[in-house]
């Protein structure tokens, strides 16, 4: 039985509905004659607190709200790959097609109360049963638990779908459909439960809040190779891990959130637009149709999702799309896949809780926000994890989680950004220096970090080279001495400086423009390799060495310069020359750095 | 649809409030009359609604107004203007009233002033670029069709002059037709208005703009209002008229500043330097009504213009508005001294949407890599400019002292030019060839070799060469 109640106070974003009395703490509920979605966040006596998901412009009090008697839930099934969704799980192109039917004119807004559901109910997809991997079918009188692969859907032509027993459904397989198209909404499966008999679906419902469980976490393992030189070599992702992109507007969050969407060795990606621009969502569904996924060479749309709640969507659609977005990921993460989740930005999220709070008149902590964001940001980012599914066969599956933060004035001590680093294990910190004279990406070597540069050393020596992290390690600490080094060039120039120091300048130089800039809209340099990325920083670090040592011998850095003459640039542009299947150019070049350093050797005698 | 209902129990007022009790069945955000005893009436509307308890935001202030004998009169619906094409050529209120003795418009249409969000998978993404003929601008911070893009600026800077110069010369190559344009004052000195105003006469383009006019001594709650009614109609232009509009909001800190004198009277939790925690969100309702959309001809090309309190570019209003737009051009007061028209400091101006607008079919095939170089030269001229402050040049090595000339001569070729000077894209390219060729070759990083043996003025020096001697 649904509750009943009726409105007594609009406030914003925030309604009041008396009369409610036995309704469930975060229940999804209708509000007023057009039948917004809200979802209670406060329960006072017979009050309830509303957040409302739609603009709620023209509401009275008096109006009716009802319960639905369930929390806000998302939909789980074929359909989900390639689609763009509101904050709530509305398909974008869905509301366009519904508003153009009663108004032409008005297609390109958004109006509210529209209510079109997140899987497409008559569209038909050929079911399988058995598991893909295994072939392994159930048969009827089987036990079978949740997360038991039922069958399998060609969902695009990446993501094969598994059809999977529903979390909390224990009993015998009594009938498994044969293999055919079916809707996600027709029966597939029987599973006699205590007695009863209960229909599986292709679709599932899940409440958002609540993450969907697994048998085990795992450590993360393996790199989540990106593309992007400053983050594989030296701060790296790994699969099933945490990650923060803090800096000011215009330092590069959004490019890096978008390459990573992009290039990433994710199988499946969701890329959350939490309070941000438009024509970034809009960028994203004109550009990625264009492009193939670099490891399969499918389309890059097959393993993508985006949800969108623009800067100018409802509030609290805003604080609810972080969760929408992270089920997602949990369900694809379920079957098997590496799944990576990145969220433009945290920090919108983070306002439309305080703002919310706000409202609601709470106590509030730092800065207006409440004294449980902190909390909150915890709770979303162990979401993320590589874990050990549910259910047979035995699968390993991951959630890499990515939140770009955007801290006013750029300062990181702000609450976000500090309670942010609290739970991430990459730090990768936006300069708006660097920005300003456009070295991009801008993230600072200094200050950021990743915990996992021990962890992902196997990966690349194994897979790459061994000399990985000596290579790695010599350049970090160049760049640490250069760091060093300016604090002095500040008062006394360049001039006066050692041989020995103007080496690591000069090479620090060209660690930055040849290894760390990249340019995330050059055909070639976008997307670097892991073999390219050590290529390139081999041949930087061995001219350096053998630079080092004709200093040590008495040579100039200037004498340097001039024996190596033009290919010093061409060192510096080798990142971008270069195409990324000509690689032993790369080692050509190499040897023709060192061969004219030996020459310079020999004339110094 | 509700009718008109009418209360006279008003028993609190605070700031721009009215606190009206015994009402029924009133709406949030529906707008409202208010009636004073003299007869006299003002306009507001309804910022929450508790039971039969309406909080009232009273546009044009409530000096004046008494809790007796005061008529406060729902009018169930939202504020709505009339939209037409007429209304090019004609000068509004802040509330989208007509003020320039013309009648009545004939409305079309008449619509929200809140519009609505966007659809983002109905938007299509702006690529067209537009030349305003400055270099800094075109050159290396491109200006396209359907962007959001302000104007960063202090007291006492140029930047009415450059929005006019921009708005005079701004086209989109290969295409006669030109920008209608929305001008909206919000809270600006009379002076400033008149500017405005002149140049639009002695430009002719009077009958091309639509001016929505709220100056600094109007009531400050209007200013809420007038650049929605300026973007309602733009919108009306745009997707209805196939247009491309041109939208100016000048200033925007005026705006915010009357956002937080609302939300200090309703005491609400302050978020920085006393300003609203939902300024963001509320600006993104403001800046995100621009772009293009699918199967529509026209576009809103959005310039918002702000002084930055204290020149300080991390206060909460430019801060919030650099996160919303698709870019800033920042004015500095340091070039402003010197001199230098425009005093745009090209490395704190950015455009986001640059690299869609730029390149072989639209400017040129070297304009990406070309911007590039500048910025990374000029900024590495800019801190040996500061190092050398300290250490003197002679501690510099000769490629340094280089840059020191590049970056000069940066800011007094490439940057400066006159306040009616307009430079094609070529112009601009080929300059900035001119200033870059003071480098040595390999301090090119940034630029393909097939480029630089193409536009750098050495090769094309001797290209002429060898053409004239064969
Ligand atoms: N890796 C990159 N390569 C080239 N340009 C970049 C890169 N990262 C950022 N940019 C430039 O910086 C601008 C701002 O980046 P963006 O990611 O939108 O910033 P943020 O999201 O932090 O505000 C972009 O429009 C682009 O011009
Ligand atoms: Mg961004």
């Amino acid at each position: 039985m649904s509750v009943r109640g009726r409105i007594v106070r609009i406030s914003g974003p925030l309604v009041v509905a008396e009369g409610m009395k036995g309704v469930q703490m975060y229940e999804m509920v209708r509000v007023g004659e057009e039948g917004l979605i809200g979802e209670v966040t406060r329960i006072r006596g017979d009050e309830a607190y509303i957040q409302v998901y739609e603009s709620t412009s023209g509401l009275k009090p008096g109006e009716p709200v009802e319960g639905t008697g369930a929390p806000l839930s998302v939909e789980l099934g074929p359909g989900l790959l390639g689609t763009i969704y509101d904050g709530v799980q509305r398909p974008l192109p869905r509301i366009a097609e519904v508003i153009a039917e009663k108004a032409p004119h008005r297609r390109m807004f958004i109006e509210r109360g529209v209510n079109v559901p997140a899987l497409d109910r008559e569209r038909k997809w050929t079911f399988h049963p058995g598991d893909p991997d295994t072939g392994r079918k159930p048969a009827p009188g089987d036990t079978v638990n949740p997360g038991d692969v039922l069958g399998w859907v060609q969902e695009t032509s990446i993501i094969t779908h598994k059809v999977m027993v529903p979390p909390g459904v224990h009993g015998r397989l009594k009938w498994l459909a044969a293999e055919g198209d079916y809707t996600v909404e027709d029966v597939i499966a029987e599973v006699e439960v205590d007695g009863e008999t209960r229909g599986i679906r292709m679709m599932h419902r899940w409440p958002v809040r609540v993450p969907r469980p697994y048998k085990v976490k795992l450590d993360p393992s393996e790199p989540l190779i990106t593309g992007m030189r400053i983050i594989d070599t030296f701060f790296p992702m790994a699969k099933g891990g945490t990650g923060a992109i803090p800096g000011g507007f215009g330092t590069g969050k959004t490019v890096t959130l978008h390459s990573l969407a992009q290039w990433s060795a994710a199988r499946v990606v969701i890329y959350i637009g939490c309070g941000e621009r438009g024509n970034e969502m809009t960028e994203v569904l004109v550009r990625f149709p264009q492009y193939t996924d670099p490891w399969t060479g499918k389309p890059l749309m097959d393993r993508t999702i985006l949800i969108a709640n623009t800067s100018n969507m409802p509030v609290a659609a805003r604080e609810a799309s972080i969760y929408v977005g992270v089920t997602l990921a949990e369900y694809y993460r379920d079957m098997g896949y590496d799944v990576l989740l990145v969220a433009d930005s945290t920090s919108r999220w983070a306002e439309a809780l305080r703002e919310i709070a706000g409202r609601l008149e709470e106590m509030p902590a730092e800065e207006g926000y409440p004294s449980y964001l902190a909390s909150r940001l915890a709770e979303f980012y162990e979401r993320a994890g590589r874990v050990e599914a549910l259910g047979s066969p035995e699968r390993l599956g991951s959630v890499t989680i990515v939140g770009a933060v955007s801290p006013p004035g750029g300062d990181f001590t702000e609450p976000v950004t500090s309670h942010t680093k609290r739970f991430i294990r990459v730090f990768w910190a936006l300069d708006t220096k660097l920005a300003y004279s456009r070295h991009y990406p801008a993230i600072n070597w200094i200050i950021s970090y990743s915990a996992y540069v021990d962890l992902v050393e196997d990966w690349w020596h194994k897979n790459v080279d061994p000399r990985w992290r000596s290579y790695r390690d010599e350049a970090m600490e160049i760049l640490m001495r250069e760091d060093e080094l300016m604090e002095i060039v500040r008062l006394v120039g360049t001039e006066s400086l050692e041989e020995r120091d103007k080496l690591i300048l000069d090479a620090a130089r060209l660690i930055k423009d040849g290894f760390l800039k990249q340019n995330a809209f050059d055909p070639i340099d976008a997307f670097s390799p892991p073999e390219k990325q050590f290529k390139l920083l081999q041949m930087i670090i061995d001219y350096y060495r053998k630079a080092r040592e004709l200093v040590e011998k008495g040579a100039t850095v200037a004498q340097i310069r001039e024996a190596v003459g033009r290919l010093y640039v061409d060192m510096a542009k080798a990142k971008f020359d270069i195409p990324n299947d000509r690689l032993d150019l790369i080692d050509e070049l190499r040897a023709k750095v060192l061969k004219a350093l030996e020459s310079l050797e020999a004339r110094l005698g | 649809m509700l009718g008109v209902r009418e209360y006279t129990r008003v028993t609190e007022i605070k700031g721009p409030l009215l606190i009206v009790e015994g009402v029924s069945r009133v709406a949030y955000d529906e707008i409202v009359e208010v009636e004073l005893p003299t007869g006299e009436k003002r306009r507001g509307r309804v910022l929450e609604v508790n039971r039969n308890i309406a909080v009232v935001q009273v546009f044009e202030g409530t000096t004046g107004i008494t809790t007796t004998g005061t008529k406060v009169r729902f009018l169930g619906k939202p504020l709505e203007i009339p939209v037409s094409e007429d209304m090019l050529g004609r000068v509004f209120n802040g509330l989208g009233e007509p003020i320039d003795g013309g009648p009545p418009v004939e409305a079309e249409e008449r619509r929200d002033v809140n519009g609505a969000p966007l659809n983002p998978a109905e938007r299509d993404y702006p690529e067209d670029f537009i030349q305003t003929g400055v270099s800094a601008i075109d050159g290396m911070n491109t200006l396209v069709r359907g962007q959001k893009l302000p104007i960063f600026s202090g007291s006492g800077l140029p930047h009415n002059v450059l929005a006019a110069q921009i708005a005079r010369q701004a086209t989109v190559r290969g295409e006669a037709e030109e920008f209608a344009v929305v001008f909206a004052a919000i809270g600006i000195k009379y002076d400033d208005y008149l500017f405005f105003r002149k140049f639009f006469e002695e430009t002719g383009a009077l009958n091309k703009v639509a001016m929505f006019v709220n100056l600094a001594d109007e009531p400050a709650m209007i200013r809420l209002i007038t650049p929605r009614a300026a973007l309602t109609l733009a919108e009306y232009l745009a997707y209805e008229r196939d247009m491309h509009v041109l939208v100016i909001l000048t200033d925007m800190t005026n705006y915010a500043e009357a956002l937080r004198e609302i939300s200090a009277a309703r005491e609400e939790v302050p978020g920085r330097q006393g300003y609203p925690g939902y300024l963001y969100s509320d600006l993104a309702s403001i800046y995100e009504r621009a772009g293009r959309v699918k199967g529509k001809k026209g576009s809103i090309t959005q310039m918002p213009i702000l002084t930055m309190p204290n020149d300080d570019i991390t206060h909460p209003i430019p801060d919030l508005t650099g996160y919303i737009t698709e870019g800033q051009i920042v004015l500095s007061r340091d070039l402003h001294n010197r001199g230098i028209y425009p005093p745009i400091n090209v490395l704190m101006s950015l455009s986001r949407l640059m690299k869609e607008g730029i390149g072989p079919g639209k400017t040129r095939e070297d304009h990406a890599a070309v911007s590039n170089q500048l910025y990374a030269a000029y900024s590495r001229g800019v801190e040996l400019r500061s190092l050398a402050a300290v250490v003197g040049e002679e501690s510099l090595s000769k490629v340094d002292r280089l840059y020191l000339k590049f970056a000069d001569e940066f800011e007094r070729r490439f940057l400066s030019q006159g306040t009616r000077e307009n430079r094609s894209i070529e112009e601009t390219l080929d300059l900035a060839w001119e200033v870059l060729s003071i480098l040595p070759e390999e301090e090119l990083t940034n630029i393909k070799e097939e480029l630089i043996r193409k536009y750098h003025p050495k090769y094309r020096m001797q290209a002429q060469a060898g053409a004239q001697q064969a």
